[in-house]
C-alpha cells in the first residue's frame, strides 16, 4: 500500500519536475536569505533594531503598525530594547494614540499598539509580510513555498528594490515603476536612497540593506511569536518523536507472539 | 456487538454490580474496547484513531478561540491579532486549530479511499459508510464556516462565492441565498451566524462519530482481504480476530504519534504554508481578490464545480432540455454535489461481489487512476481558467463520474476476480511466513 503511494507520488513528481524547473517565478522576488529562514532560523537583533529605525524614520511617515504593541519591542524573541529604552523611543519619535475615552490623541504608553496611519491612504503594515507571497508554484504545485518558505519578507525587500524608473500617468495620478509589483506601477513614490538612515554601528545603509533590515523588521511585527513558534516545534517533534519510538517499540513486542505463532513457531 | 463470540463483561465487586443493575455504563466500555478486531488490518485502518483526536484537538482548540473571538466584522480581523499576539500561547492555539483542519482532511480522505480500495463500504456496512458521508459533508461545512471568521479577504471573498451557489437554484436561488447570510451580502449577520453553526457542528459530527462506531460494531470491521471473520465458533473467531485492547489501541497510538511528528513539524516550522496569504488583509467588500481560491481540502470539488462553463455540451443540452432552466453556474453546483452523491451511492453502485480491491485484477488499476484523478482535480481547482486548464478539469472530472458511474457497475460483471483466502487467519498466517491454516507446512523450522 505504502510502496504505492511512494510510487505514485514519484511517478507524479517525475513528470511534473521536468517542466517545473523551466519556469522562472513570475514575480521575480529575489530569494534573499533572512537569519530566519528555515526550521532553526533566528531572528537577528540588531537588524530587527536597525529595521525598526527605517519603520520609524521612512514608513511610519504614511503606515501604519495597528496591530502591533509598542511594549513587544522589548520582547527578547524580538528587537529585545530594554523597557526604558522603549518608553524613551516614544518620547523621541512623539508617537501619539487616539484615546477614546478623552476623545483626543495623547502621548502613548508602552501598552498601546503602535498608531494607526492612514492618512495617505497607504496600506497598515503589521501583517504586510504575512500577506504577500514571494513565491509560487511551479505550476501551482507550491512546491517552491514548500522549499523557500511563502516569501514575504522576500517580496517587501524585492519591492522595496524593485523600482525601475519606468513611471506613468495614469488617470491623473502619478504612478511609479516597479517590478515586483502587481500590475508594474505602485502609488508609492521609491522611499528609500543610498544613505538616508544613519545607524548608530555604522551598519551599511543602502537601499538593499535599508531594505532587508525594514523587511526583517516587518516579518518581526507580523510574526512576533516565530521564535517561541520554532522552539515548540522542536519540544513537539522531539518528544513526540521519542513517544513514537517507545510506542513502535511496546507494539512490537505486544504483537510478538502472534506473530510467532503465525510463523508456527511457539506462542511464547 | 457484531455478533463475534468473544469474551462478555462480568461485574465482579458488589460496587460494579450495583452499578451494573442500575446503568450497565461499564459493560459498554468493555464491549467497545473489547471489540474483537480482524488481526490482518494494516496501516491504513489507522485514520479513524487520528480523525478522532482531530475531532477532540479541534473541539477543544475550539472553545478556546471563542473565548476570545469576538463575532463582529469590524473587530473580528482585530480579535484574531489579538489572540495571535495578546493571548497568552494564543498563537499557538490558533495555528494548531487552522493546521488542525487541514490535519482532519489529510485523514478524512485518506479514510476514505481506504474504504474505496478495500471496498469496506459493501454490505453490510453500508450504513457505515452513509454516516461517514454524511460527517464528512458536516466536516465540510463546519471548516468552510469557520474559514469565514478571521474575516480576512479570502474569507469574505470564499464565503461570497460560496454562498453565491446557492443563488445559483432557479427561482428560488436568490430568497435562499438572502435567507442563508441573513442580508443581501455577506455581513455581519452573515459572521453571527456562522460562528454559531461553527461552535454548533462539531458536537453533531461527534453525535454522528458515535453512530458511524457504533454501526460497524454491529457489522465488525471490515479488513484487508474483504473475507469476513468466522463467527460460527468461538475457536475460529479467536483465530481471525484480536481484542482492540491493546492490540490495535496501542498499534493505532504509534500511528497517530507518527502523524503527529509530521503535524507540529508544519505547526511550528511553517504554519502559513496551508493557508492563503490574502487573509491576513482584513475584507474589504470593495476589492476584489486577484484570485479567490479556497483551502486546499475543498479544491477538487471547486475544480468540478467550474469545470462546466457554457460551451461544454453536456450544459448546452441540459439548458436545451429544461428550457433555460438548467444554466452553466447551476449545472456546476449540481456537479459539484452529484459528485459527492455518487460518493455516497458507491454501496449500490459497486456491483462486484468481492470486496477487497486486492483480488480484483483491474479495479486496481481504475482505483489508483481515481485516486490520481483526485490530485489532479485538487491542482486544477488552484489554476486560472485559462489556456489548457479547464480541459484538464473537464476531463478529470468526466473520469471522477465515470469511475462511479460507468466504471464501477460494469467492472463487477466482466471482471474475473483474483483468488482470495479462506480466513482472515490465512491471510495472516500467510503475511507472516506459515503458507497454510494447519500449520503443518511451515515455512521457518520450530526453535
Amino acid at each position: 500500500m505504502f510502496r504505492k503511494l511512494a510510487l505514485t507520488a514519484l511517478v507524479a513528481m517525475a513528470l511534473t519536475s521536468g517542466a517545473a524547473t523551466a519556469e522562472e517565478d513570475e514575480a521575480g522576488v529575489t530569494n534573499y536569505r533572512f537569519s530566519f529562514d528555515g526550521p532553526f532560523g533566528a531572528y537577528d537583533q540588531n537588524q530587527l533594531q536597525r529595521g525598526l529605525q527605517v519603520f520609524t524614520e521612512v514608513c511610519s511617515a504614511c503606515h501604519g503598525l495597528r496591530y502591533v504593541p509598542i511594549r513587544t519591542l522589548s520582547s527578547a524573541d524580538g528587537p529585545g530594547l530594554e523597557p526604558a529604552e522603549v518608553r524613551a523611543y516614544i518620547d523621541q519619535n512623539f508617537i501619539e494614540v487616539w484615546d477614546e475615552d478623552l476623545r483626543d490623541y495623547r502621548a502613548a504608553v508602552p501598552n498601546d499598539n503602535f498608531p494607526e496611519n492612514d492618512a495617505a491612504g497607504a496600506p497598515d503594515l503589521s501583517m504586510i509580510a504575512k500577506a504577500r507571497a514571494g513565491f509560487h508554484g511551479p505550476y501551482g504545485l507550491a512546491i517552491n513555498q514548500f522549499l523557500f518558505g511563502i516569501g514575504g519578507p522576500e517580496y517587501v525587500a524585492s519591492f522595496l528594490t524593485g523600482y525601475n524608473g519606468e513611471d506613468d500617468e495614469v488617470a491623473g495620478s502619478y504612478l511609479y515603476g516597479n517590478d515586483i509589483f502587481y500590475g508594474g506601477l505602485t502609488a508609492m513614490a521609491p522611499p528609500l536612497f543610498d544613505g538616508q538612515v544613519e545607524f548608530n554601528d555604522g551598519s551599511p545603509n543602502d537601499v538593499e540593506s535599508m531594505s532587508l533590515d525594514v523587511a526583517a523588521f516587518l516579518m518581526w511585527a507580523a510574526e512576533p511569536e516565530m521564535m517561541a513558534r520554532k522552539r515548540m516545534g522542536f519540544t513537539a517533534v522531539i518528544l513526540l518523536g521519542l513517544l513514537s519510538v517507545l510506542l513502535y517499540l511496546t507494539n512490537k513486542r505486544l504483537w510478538a507472539p502472534i506473530k510467532r505463532r503465525a510463523k508456527g513457531g511457539p506462542a511464547e | 456487538m457484531s455478533g463475534i463470540p468473544h469474551d462478555h463483561y462480568e461485574p465482579k465487586s458488589n460496587g460494579e454490580k450495583w452499578l451494573h443493575r442500575r446503568l450497565p455504563i461499564v459493560e459498554l466500555l468493555y464491549n467497545t474496547l473489547m471489540i474483537p478486531t480482524p488481526k490482518n488490518l494494516n496501516w491504513m485502518w489507522i485514520w479513524g484513531i487520528v480523525l478522532a483526536f482531530a475531532l477532540v484537538l479541534q473541539i477543544v482548540t475550539g472553545v478556546i478561540l471563542a473565548m476570545h473571538y469576538v463575532p463582529n466584522v469590524d473587530l473580528a480581523f482585530a480579535s484574531i491579532e489579538q489572540i495571535m499576539r495578546n493571548v497568552n500561547s494564543g498563537w499557538a492555539i490558533r495555528y494548531i486549530h487552522m493546521n488542525g483542519a487541514s490535519l482532519f482532511f489529510i485523514a478524512v480522505y485518506a479514510h476514505i479511499f481506504r474504504g474505496l480500495y478495500y471496498g469496506s463500504y459493501k454490505a453490510p456496512r453500508e450504513v457505515t459508510w452513509i454516516i461517514g458521508m454524511l460527517i464528512y459533508l458536516v466536516m465540510m461545512a463546519t471548516a468552510f464556516m469557520g474559514y469565514v471568521l478571521p474575516w480576512g479577504q479570502m474569507s469574505f471573498w470564499g464565503a461570497t462565492v460560496i454562498t453565491g451557489l446557492f443563488g445559483a437554484i432557479p427561482f428560488v436561488g436568490d430568497v435562499i441565498q438572502t435567507w442563508l447570510l441573513g442580508g443581501p451580502s455577506v455581513d455581519n449577520a452573515t459572521l453571527n451566524r456562522f460562528l454559531s453553526l461553527h461552535f454548533l457542528l462539531p458536537f453533531v459530527i461527534v453525535g454522528l462519530v458515535i453512530v458511524h462506531i457504533w454501526a460497524f460494531h454491529t457489522t465488525g470491521n471490515s479488513n484487508p482481504t474483504g473475507v469476513e471473520v468466522r463467527r460460527t465458533s468461538r475457536k475460529e473467531a479467536d483465530a481471525d480476530t484480536l481484542p482492540f485492547w491493546p492490540y490495535f489501541v496501542i498499534k493505532d497510538l504509534f500511528a497517530l504519534a507518527v502523524v503527529l511528528v509530521g503535524f507540529f513539524a508544519v505547526v511550528g516550522f511553517m504554519p502559513n504554508f496551508l493557508g492563503h496569504p490574502d487573509n491576513y488583509i482584513e475584507a474589504n467588500p470593495l476589492i476584489t481578490p486577484a484570485e479567490i481560491v479556497p483551502e486546499w481540502y475543498f479544491l477538487p470539488f471547486y475544480a468540478i464545480l467550474r469545470a462546466f462553463d457554457g460551451e461544454v455540451w453536456v450544459v448546452i443540452w441540459a439548458n436545451w432540455l429544461t428550457g433555460g432552466i438548467v444554466d452553466a453556474k447551476f449545472f456546476g453546483v449540481l456537479a459539484m454535489f452529484g459528485s459527492i452523491v455518487v460518493l455516497a451511492l458507491v454501496p449500490w453502485l459497486d456491483t462486484s461481489s468481492v470486496r477487497s480491491g486486492r483480488y480484483r485484477s483491474s479495479f486496481k488499476w481504475w482505483f489508483w487512476l481515481l485516486g490520481f484523478d483526485f490530485m489532479v482535480l485538487m491542482w486544477s481547482g488552484a489554476r486560472p481558467i485559462e489556456g489548457i486548464y479547464p480541459y484538464i478539469a473537464l476531463i478529470a472530472t468526466t473520469y471522477w463520474f465515470a469511475y462511479f458511474l460507468v466504471i464501477l457497475p460494469l467492472l463487477g460483471i466482466f471482471e474475473k476476480p483474483l483468488p482470495m483466502p479462506e480466513t482472515i487467519e490465512d491471510d495472516f498466517n500467510a503475511h507472516y511466513g506459515k503458507p497454510d491454516a494447519d500449520g503443518q507446512t511451515a515455512a521457518s523450522p520450530a526453535e
